[in-house]
């Protein structure tokens, strides 16, 4: 007969785990990615497939040489997770390479180098798609307009996308494309004024259901804002960050854009395009690297915001996400260690409170 | 007027009237079981500490003969309490026994083996409420040895004397019952409203108080109303208060922010905000005592969870083993996972059924799998759910990285002293982290480290004592030595003058 | 070029005598340190580090001789605290306190069967945790035994031995949990 545990209290949990959040925030990320998959073709297909199985590959391997048990954590889903996002902000006809390498510097260098699950400093596929766009320039910028026209499905057929994915992958000139941000940056170097840019490109209505070349998986913002509220009713994430990443942002678009309509595209703009959407819900809302207390994620949602915003206007970057979020994610331990919750009874400094004071 | 904090407003989590809180499944599977007696046991095991403060002094020995509500044990100091036979038969040992507790360590114990025929013992001397003193309620409250019967086992004694150092006005009865399963608080607030009634209004005078709130969870509708009824005693006027249900509701600190909005001051009793909170189980004690001469001598206890074949609320007297107590509900149906005395959020685990019900045990558990949710246990996520669900305030995920580095001393730093192991941030955690278990650690490390310093201290002193006195001893020997040859040096002299004298004057004559 | 060498030359020698001088004039003389070193030892003078009594044990370590884990009594938290305030060169570097595990404290225990009452014990006992009288059986006070173990060595019947203090309710506390146990289980006694 086995003695009853002696173990310490509580003896009860809730339901809440990590594998359960994993797949909530799969399953919400799929109407978006399944968008994306549909409308850039058989090769983004493959990269997707080929970036998760090499987050997975590097995961086991990591695992097996830090000693740490394989089966248990290789299964709670985040290394599936971490692999998932970074193909979603992959060029969508990227070669495979691209996608492994990239996998590689997420897992191993993002996330295992520092220690593992909970661990990392920075968001893995931030640091991925970083060090990609860095190294990468010209296979990290070629967008491909979507497939998907009043002809009906438009793109390369099965052996076709294997080739372009496992092959060469290069002679597809004829339908790559900029995305509407880099027309942007590229057209207000050249002189233009906002309204004439605007007027070239498609319209808002395009941006928010995604019909506009971009990344495999920020294309639609729609899907992405539904994703996001779903995950914010399932209680998966607070709806503090993705608040405040939007919002300063709108803000600061908006006032820019008042200021000086001919520099700035107008705020509405700055939210459906480019990956802010993506950001807001499922990049910055990571766990490990944002602050643990409301007030800290608003600060922190607020700082992502105002830097996609400012490397979008000045800096040399079309889009922002990326660095934003790692500059932030820097920011997060200094956030933490000094935006504490008050502790019951005693002031926000501390000491145990005055009686007749009210907190 | 209780501050809203802008972050909390978007925290879905955060429903409640104080910060944080969970709301586990209530499972009170015994709520409508009606609170039935138990035969006397075979045998009685009755420790003689089952209270907060010094163990009580055994006054009886082997072979005696005692009977029901003799005292047994007498309280040692100011925070004690007396103990008394539960019921009459012959004291078979005055020694040790295995506690209830999970350590298994050996307390003093009086092992009785009842004669069967239950026989009381003079009762203790009634006392009209109306027209006795605080002071002579509070010292029958002491001499009928009750304690706080949610749980804590304080002396209620000492707490009805509060009103010598605190200006107090209210009295608060805690009927919130907030652990899961547990429903003895319920039923016996269903049953016996009038008797609790009663002893609150003692209480109460006791305390010099005019203000009287009786909380009761919100998932009690029936005790409610039953106290609703009887809200009326000794001229006072019960206030039967409905709170949220939420754990840990029934946390004194917190049941006071909910019912006024104050929190009380860290490191200090409710008393300061001029509130003193007592459980409803020990009004009912206090109503026994003062109008019965009836000692603390028996309490109810839930007996629940899927391991036991019939759940029950069941009065049984203090000392009873615990097998019998499982065996008169049937006995277990299955292995359970955690044997525990108490609710599952802060409940001892115990893995010998022998020991014995004390006066804090309120609810014997046997718990399954199922019901426990044992996971592995995986690295910290960072998510920040233990935050959310920290009642005071604190950062458990931090408290438990700092402990895991041995850093003790910075975990003190933010707050591991403030926390009351209410579990509610291991019951969230995703990860499945025995932060609680870790605080525990942390908390007796940290007392262990103090007293080794304070008796490293206290060695010094006995050091420099002992030296100080063995240099006294050598001082005072030489002084001796020296006085005595002083002496014999001067008796020498005196004697050699003498001689001279003699000399001289035989040579004169 | 022969102007960039001199006046660089120049610098530095000046610069060079300037910190000399500094040096030399706000120069700050340290405290002696064997005062606070015997402060933080237990001041019971048993002997255990070799050296006879804690003031020479505490000269022997300032001067380098012995290591900060040279007291056994004072046990981890004595040696730690010796570490921050000692002179790097009294040996024990981080390497050397991990030795010195979490030793539980020790103390000793006279068996009453062999205990003759002769009184050597207490006469030695550096701080009076020993009772007993001429004749008497003595017993061990366990809140003062520092576990110097000088009684040990001069009882005549090796009536005494060390032992772990015994655990009571009071001071039991939970075995602090593995971070991750690796075989899935939790299962971990008290």
């Amino acid at each position: 007969m086995t003695a009853p545990l002696l173990a310490s209290a509580p003896h009860t949990h809730s339901r809440f785990n990590v594998s359960r959040t994993m797949i909530a925030v799969m399953v919400c990320l799929s109407p978006a990615t399944a968008f994306g998959l549909y409308h850039f073709g058989w090769p983004a297909i493959f990269l997707f497939l080929v970036t998760i199985a090499a987050s997975l590959l590097f995961e086991v391997l990591s695992l097996a040489i830090a000693g740490k048990p394989i089966f248990r954590f290789a299964t709670d889903g985040s290394a599936v997770l971490t692999g998932w996002i970074l193909a979603l902000t992959l060029p969508p006809w990227a070669p495979w390479w691209v996608g492994v390498t990239g996998a590689a510097i997420a897992i191993v260098i993002g996330k295992h180098v520092f220690g593992g699950l909970g661990q990392n400093l920075f968001n893995p596929a931030m640091v991925a798609r970083a060090m990609l766009l860095v190294a990468l320039p010209v296979e990290m910028t070629t967008w491909v307009a979507p497939l998907v026209g009043p002809d009906g499905h438009t793109g390369p057929g099965f052996l076709e996308s294997l080739a372009i994915t496992f092959g060469g992958g290069a002679q597809f000139d004829a339908v790559s494309s900029a995305s509407a941000l880099s027309q942007v940056k590229s057209q207000l170097d050249a002189g233009l004024p906002m309204e004439r840019i605007l007027a070239q490109m498609g319209s808002l209505q395009d941006q928010f259901y995604g019909f506009v070349p971009g990344s495999l998986g920020e294309t639609s913002a729609l899907l992405l804002l539904a994703g996001g509220l779903c995950l914010i009713l399932l209680r998966i994430i607070t709806v503090v960050i993705p608040l405040s990443v939007l919002g300063s942002v709108f803000l600061l678009a908006g006032a820019a854009w008042l200021i000086a309509p001919d520099q700035f595209p107008p705020p509405q703009f700055h939210l459906v395009s480019g990956s802010v959407m993506f950001c807001a819900f499922f990049i910055a809302t990571d766990y490990v690297t944002s602050p643990v207390t409301g007030m800290g994620k608003m600060i922190y949602g607020i700082g992502i915001g105002a830097l996609i915003f400012v490397i979008r206007s000045w800096g040399a970057f079309p889009e922002g996400v990326a660095f934003a979020v790692l500059l932030m994610n820097a920011c997060t331990p200094l956030i933490d260690e000094y935006v504490r919750p008050r502790i019951f009874g005693r002031t926000r400094s501390g000491k145990p409170l005055d009686l007749g004071e009210k907190a | 007027m209780r501050k809203l904090s802008l972050a909390g407003l978007f925290n879905p989590a955060q429903v409640f009237s104080f910060r944080g809180g969970i709301h586990p499944e209530t499972r009170k599977h015994s709520s409508e079981c009606a609170i039935e007696d138990m035969p006397v046991p075979s045998l009685i095991r009755v420790p003689l500490q089952q209270h907060i403060g010094v163990e009580a002094e055994p006054i009886v020995k082997r072979d005696d003969l005692v009977l029901k509500g003799q005292l047994i044990g007498k309280a040692r100091g100011p925070v004690s309490a007396n103990i008394h036979a539960p019921t009459s038969g012959r004291v078979i040992a005055v020694g040790h026994f295995t506690a209830p507790h999970p350590s298994g360590l050996p307390v003093p114990t009086i092992t009785i083996r009842p004669d069967g025929k239950d026989e009381w013992g003079p009762r203790l001397p009634r006392l009209r409420p109306e027209n006795a003193t605080p002071e002579e309620i509070a010292a029958k409250v002491a001499e009928a040895g009750i304690v706080g019967m949610g749980g804590a086992t304080f002396p209620s004694a000492v707490k009805l004397n509060l009103r010598a150092k605190y200006e107090l006005h209210t009295l608060v009865i805690n009927g919130a019952e907030c652990e899961p399963y547990l429903t003895c608080d319920d039923r016996l607030m269903r049953e016996r409203p009038e008797e609790i009634a009663d002893g609150i209004a003692i209480m109460a005078r006791a305390l010099g108080v005019k203000q009287i709130i009786v909380a009761i969870e919100s998932n009690k509708p029936q005790a409610i109303e039953a106290m609703g009824r009887h809200n009326r005693a000794l001229g006072y006027e019960l206030r039967i208060k409905t709170v949220p249900t939420q754990y840990p509701m029934g946390s004194e600190k917190h049941l006071v922010k909910t019912l006024t909005g104050r929190e009380t001051p860290a490191r200090a009793l409710t008393a300061e905000l001029g509130i003193v909170v007592h459980n409803a189980a020990t009004a009912h004690a206090v109503h026994l005592a003062v109008r019965y001469g009836e000692p603390s001598i028996s309490r109810v206890v839930t007996v629940s969870g899927r391991g036991i074949a019939r759940p029950a609320n069941v009065r049984t007297l203090i000392g009873t083993p615990v097998a019998e107590l499982l065996a008169h509900c049937g006995g277990l149906v299955e292995e359970p996972e955690r044997m525990l005395l108490g609710g599952p959020m802060m409940g001892l685990p115990i893995q010998n059924p022998r020991v014995p019900i004390v006066k804090g045990t309120n609810g014997i558990l046997a718990l399954t799998r199922s019901e426990t949710r044992d996971r592995d246990i995986m690295p910290c996520i960072r998510c920040g759910l233990c935050v959310q669900a920290c009642p005071l305030g604190l950062t458990p995920f931090e408290l438990n990285a700092r402990i895991q580095a041995s850093d003790l001393d910075g975990a003190a730093r933010v707050g591991l002293l403030d926390c009351i192991t209410c579990g509610c941030c291991s019951y969230t955690c995703p990860s499945n982290i025995p932060l609680v278990q870790t605080i525990h650690f942390a908390k007796g490390k940290l007392a262990e480290q103090e007293s080794r310093k304070h008796q490293q201290e206290q060695a010094k002193r006995l050091a420099a004592a002992r030296t100080a006195r063995e240099e006294a001893i050598a001082e005072a020997k030489r002084a001796a030595m020296a006085k005595r040859k002083a002496e014999m040096a001067a008796k020498k002299q005196r004697e050699a003058e003498a001689a001279k004298d003699a000399r001289e004057g035989e040579a004169v004559k | 070029m022969l102007y960039a060498v001199t006046s660089m030359t120049a610098l530095g020698l000046g610069l060079g005598l300037l910190l000399g001088l500094a040096a030399r004039k706000f120069h700050v003389e340290t405290p002696p340190i064997v005062d606070e070193i015997e402060a933080l030892l237990p001041g019971t003078n048993c002997g255990q580090c070799g050296y006879p009594g804690c003031r020479a044990g505490a000269e022997a370590l300032a001067e380098g001789a012995a290591p900060v884990t040279l007291c056994p009594p004072g046990g981890r938290e004595v040696a730690l605290q010796l570490a921050e305030i000692a002179p790097p060169e009294c040996g024990g570097g981080a390497a050397d306190i991990g030795g010195m595990e979490e030793a539980e404290p020790m103390v000793a225990f006279i068996f009453e069967d062999h205990c003759t009452g002769c009184t050597k014990c207490f006469k030695r006992c550096p701080t009076d945790a020993i009772v007993g009288a001429n004749k008497q059986i003595h017993t061990v006070i366990v809140d003062a035994c520092i576990g110097c173990d000088a009684c040990i060595e001069v009882c005549p019947t090796e009536a005494i031995i060390h032992r772990t203090k015994p655990r009571t309710l009071r001071n039991w506390y939970w075995e602090k949990p593995d971070q991750f146990s690796v075989e899935g289980e939790m299962r971990q006694s008290a």
